[in-house]
């Protein structure tokens, strides 16, 4: 027995021998593996990005950012109604999904076994998982049908309802992970449970969600599908929320299904542009994840 | 029950019983602790001297089903009377935990007057001084005097402990309920939050949970021990600890049972 570990042993710092190469063998072969899985992951992503890139930025210009769609025929124009009522558009379904979603998640996080929360728990995974058309079917039939009008208010709602299961979700797993002792520590001081949930509870989880509104805006400002029926198009700067309004991702739709090659150029500038703001929201994200490690060492 | 009736009573309990859904913890507990004295719960895990310590500021019913039945008395007054705010009984009666637990997101200053803060307004030369008074009465004040800025999370295990004793007597309490202390501390920590608590009675009403016979011995003037949710003995540490009446006491304190 004692023989057999000396033997081990020196076959293993000696650096040969069946269980020295074995270890080397499997060593390479992992490393390799998931090397390549990480490769296969980011290379969609790369290609995309690089294409993108590659079709778009040549027509990426001031022109595109201030003008708004020039008539067919004619060269020129841009994307500027469209970003900005991408952003009015977003902005009211901000207004409308975080207000709601933080609410509902508050509750959920501090009465997480109440019979509520279990039912509204389900129902926001339910919502989480539905498919963003029929968002915009139900946004068409409850705010389109009786305005009797495409509007900029009916794609916030669309695009609201759709925030909405995000972030509660978030809050409410957010404020479960902060400690019973936290609350407690606060309650034995005596403040009252709404101050302790208010300024310190929540306090404490902040940053969780935060980052969870601004994937709930980040995944929104790209959705198309919900925004066809409910706030339509204009060619036209409009800031009306009973009027059709242009946004990113539907112009990028109409451009990129027409027959024109300047509007096929220009679709690829907005596909290109819509990208970027995503990926700037992302790296907010990052940066308060990245505070919020500083701030607990 | 105090073998020293002329101690005046801060806290005086009648038939208290404390339930978690249909369990039992506590089986009817009278005593009468006395005013601006240590007194020291001990007995072994689960006798039910944490449950105890918590239905005197009203945070044991903050768990999911837990109720009592009895009286609670403070100061002559039932803390469990219709009329009272449990918030009120929790300004007048602190608490300080196991654990360490100072608020993460806060700095160490934040930390000691978050309990005059979240009450309402305070002028800064209050908050400053009620801050300084109450670190240099834990015992803080000199190790972190130029840092009070940073996070309250960045002190040491024993720091924080000495921080969440200045943050409960920000508030001005009359008695200190400390569950276990130092059981998470090492023992210059533990030192350093004796010394603390032998001071600090000068002031208030300490009662402090451990479970070091040792530490009841060093920083109470009285003991009460618990087994199975029942007081068994309550009288003077030192009559405790030399001439234990009960059979029971007697086998736990030598450390055959618990």
């Amino acid at each position: 027995m004692a023989n057999h570990t000396e033997q081990v042993r020196r076959t293993v710092l000696s650096g040969s021998g069946f269980v020295y190469w074995r270890r080397k063998i499997s060593n390479t072969l992992f490393t390799v593996l998931f090397s390549s899985s990480i490769l296969i992951v980011l290379l969609p992503l790369l290609l995309i990005v690089g294409y993108l890139f590659y079709k778009g930025a040549s027509s990426v210009n001031l022109n595109f950012f201030i003008h708004r769609p020039a008539p067919v025929g004619e060269i020129g124009g841009g994307m500027g109604n469209a970003i900005i009522g991408s952003l009015y558009v977003v902005g009211l379904a901000s207004a409308m999904g975080i207000p709601i979603g933080l609410l509902g998640g508050i509750y959920l996080g501090e009465f997480p076994h109440s019979k509520l929360s279990t039912v509204t728990r389900f129902v926001a995974d339910v919502l989480n998982g539905t498919p963003s058309i029929v968002t915009g079917v139900f946004a068409y039939t409850v705010v389109v049908l009786p305005m009797k009008s495409f509007s900029a208010i009916a794609g916030g709602f669309a695009l609201g309802v759709m925030m909405i299961p995000t972030i509660i979700r978030t809050t409410d797993e957010m404020l479960q992970t902060v400690p019973t002792s936290i609350r407690e520590a606060s309650l034995a001081l005596g403040v009252p449970y709404w101050r302790t949930v208010l300024s310190v509870v929540l306090r404490s989880a902040k940053s969780g969600i935060v980052t969870g509104i601004l994937l709930a805006v980040a995944r929104v400002l790209g959705e198309t599908a919900p925004l066809l029926f409910t706030s339509f198009n204009n060619a036209f700067y409009s800031y009306s929320l009973s009027e059709p309004i242009s946004t990113l991702p539907v112009q990028i739709f109409n451009y990129a299904i027409s027959p024109y090659r300047d509007w096929h150029r220009q679709a690829w500038a907005g596909a290109l542009v819509l990208v970027m703001a995503i990926l700037i929201v992302n790296m907010g994200v990052r940066a308060f994840s990245k505070q919020k490690y500083e701030h607990t060492l | 029950m105090t073998d020293n009736p002329n101690h005046f009573a801060g806290i005086l309990t009648e038939d208290l019983k404390a339930y978690f859904g249909s369990v039992q913890v506590l089986k009817g507990i009278d005593i009468s602790i006395p005013k601006n004295e240590v007194t020291a719960f001990i007995g072994p895990s689960g006798c039910g001297k944490t449950t105890f310590l918590r239905t005197l500021n009203r945070m044991h019913e903050l768990a999911k089903n837990a109720r009592i039945t009895g009286r609670v008395l403070v100061d002559g007054q039932d803390i469990y009377a219709s009329n009272i705010d449990p918030v009120l009984v929790r300004r007048k009666i602190g608490m300080v935990f196991q654990k360490p637990n100072p608020f993460p997101t806060m700095s160490i200053y934040d930390n000691v007057a978050a309990g005059l803060k979240l009450m309402g307004r305070h002028s800064r030369k209050e908050l400053n001084d009620v801050v300084e008074r109450t670190l240099l009465q834990a015992a803080l004040w000199d190790e972190v005097k130029d840092s009070l800025k940073k996070s309250g999370a960045s002190l040491s295990g024993g720091q924080q402990q000495r921080l969440c004793i200045a943050r409960t007597l920000a508030v001005n309490p009359e008695v200190i309920l400390m569950d276990e202390p130092a059981s998470a501390l090492d023992p210059i920590s533990t030192a350093k939050i004796e010394e603390l608590i032998f001071q600090l009675k000068e002031l208030y009403t300490i009662v402090i949970v451990t479970h070091n016979m040792q530490q009841a011995a060093r920083v109470s003037s009285f003991t009460a021990f618990f087994y199975l949710g029942e007081l068994v003995e309550f009288s003077d540490t030192r009559d405790m600890f030399t001439r234990p009446k009960k059979k029971q006491t007697e086998d736990y304190i030598t450390g055959r049972f618990g």
